[in-house]
């Protein structure tokens, strides 16, 4: 599900290799932490790249087909606690990833959606092949971003492109991101795991106090926005307009169906 | 074909490494190209910087044909 490389000059590369697109439940949840934890525990890892190695893009999001069978022909009642807690292990997650003291960059290709996209925007910088493709598409499944994701983008872009992908759930391509402030650079196709790694060798040759130093006062921590979120995020789930949309997207035969285009 | 459709399909061709030979403006490009909706994002993406359009989701849906693609295309152009 997840391949680590550490190497001799600092930096660690964590590539996603869940098919078909690396969504993310309990499982992704688990080789993350686990990852994360062998990158800590490691000496002399000064940065860190996240990469997919699934054709499809970086992470289509959230596990969506995981979460209705838990909570499909169930009350609320029987659901919610398990509910709640994976939100609260997955923001924990997000928020140390955010908050490592050495420097984070994520090579996006293809799909970078929901989920994905939240697990992009607690990297530092973010590298964009021409293929990526950005969206919050959970308003159409009446939810909003569970995983931090709303506060991570407002930190990073403005009101009215949070706006704009949060409200109209259509998603933007590589040129569009990187006018906007969403990624720092666009780099042809196939490309973007090459610049990713050259970026963050670059940013391994600095002191990493300094570092640390430079990216807490960079990148200040958000949590009574992102405790507000998970709060938001809680309630909306437990209306039946959810279990409708997730109904409706299982339903489908397609890998990806709130992408359905035909 | 119009000049836009064979740029498309052009384009559609080389993204996903298939032939353009024998690819018509009427042809299924999901089909044609053997994409799912995942794949067609990018392509998508492939679209908007190629012809410097931007193309909201939604109006993709049923788009299936190249014709019909390319109608979105020259509408923003």
């Amino acid at each position: 599900m997840i391949d680590l490389q550490l190497t001799d000059d600092g930096v660690a590369t964590l590539t996603l290799q869940a098919p078909p697109c690396n969504e993310i439940g309990l499982p992704m949840l688990q080789a993350l932490e686990a990852a994360l934890d062998r990158v800590q525990a490691a000496p002399g890892v000064r940065a860190l790249v996240i990469a997919s190695g699934q054709r499809g893009g970086f992470s289509a999001g959230a596990d969506l087909r995981a979460l209705y069978a838990h909570i499909e022909g169930r009350g609320a009642d029987e659901w919610r606690g398990d509910l709640r807690g994976f939100i609260e292990r997955i923001h924990a997650l997000m928020s140390r990833l955010d908050g490592l003291p050495i420097t984070t960059v994520a090579a996006i290709h293809g799909v970078c959606f929901g989920g994905g996209l939240e697990l992009a925007l607690v990297c530092d910088v973010r590298i964009a092949e021409r293929s990526a493709r950005f969206a919050f598409p959970e308003l159409r499944l009446g939810l909003v971003p569970g995983f931090g994701g709303v506060p991570r983008l407002r930190r990073d872009v403005g009101g009215a492109v949070v706006r704009d992908l949060l409200l109209t759930g259509r998603s933007l391509n590589a040129k569009r991101a990187l006018e906007v402030g969403l990624v720092a650079q666009m780099v042809p196709p196939g490309r973007g795991l090459e610049v990713a790694v050259a970026t963050a060798r670059q940013a391994a040759l600095h002191d990493p106090e300094t570092v640390a130093a430079a990216k807490a006062f960079a990148k200040p921590a958000l949590e009574d926005e992102l405790r507000a979120e998970r709060e938001l995020f809680l309630r909306l789930f437990e209306r039946p307009v959810v279990a409708q949309a997730l109904a409706t997207f299982c339903a489908s035969t397609d890998v990806r169906p709130y992408l359905a285009t035909r | 074909m119009t000049a836009t459709e064979q740029r498309l399909i052009e384009l559609a061709a080389a993204t996903f490494s298939v032939s353009a030979t024998g690819l018509t403006a009427d042809a299924d490009m999901f089909e044609a190209l053997g994409i799912d909706s995942l794949k067609a994002l990018e392509l998508l993406s492939e679209v908007e910087l190629e012809f410097d359009v931007q193309i909201p989701d939604y109006e993709l849906r049923g788009v299936t044909t190249f014709r019909a693609l390319a109608a979105k295309i020259d509408e923003r152009r």
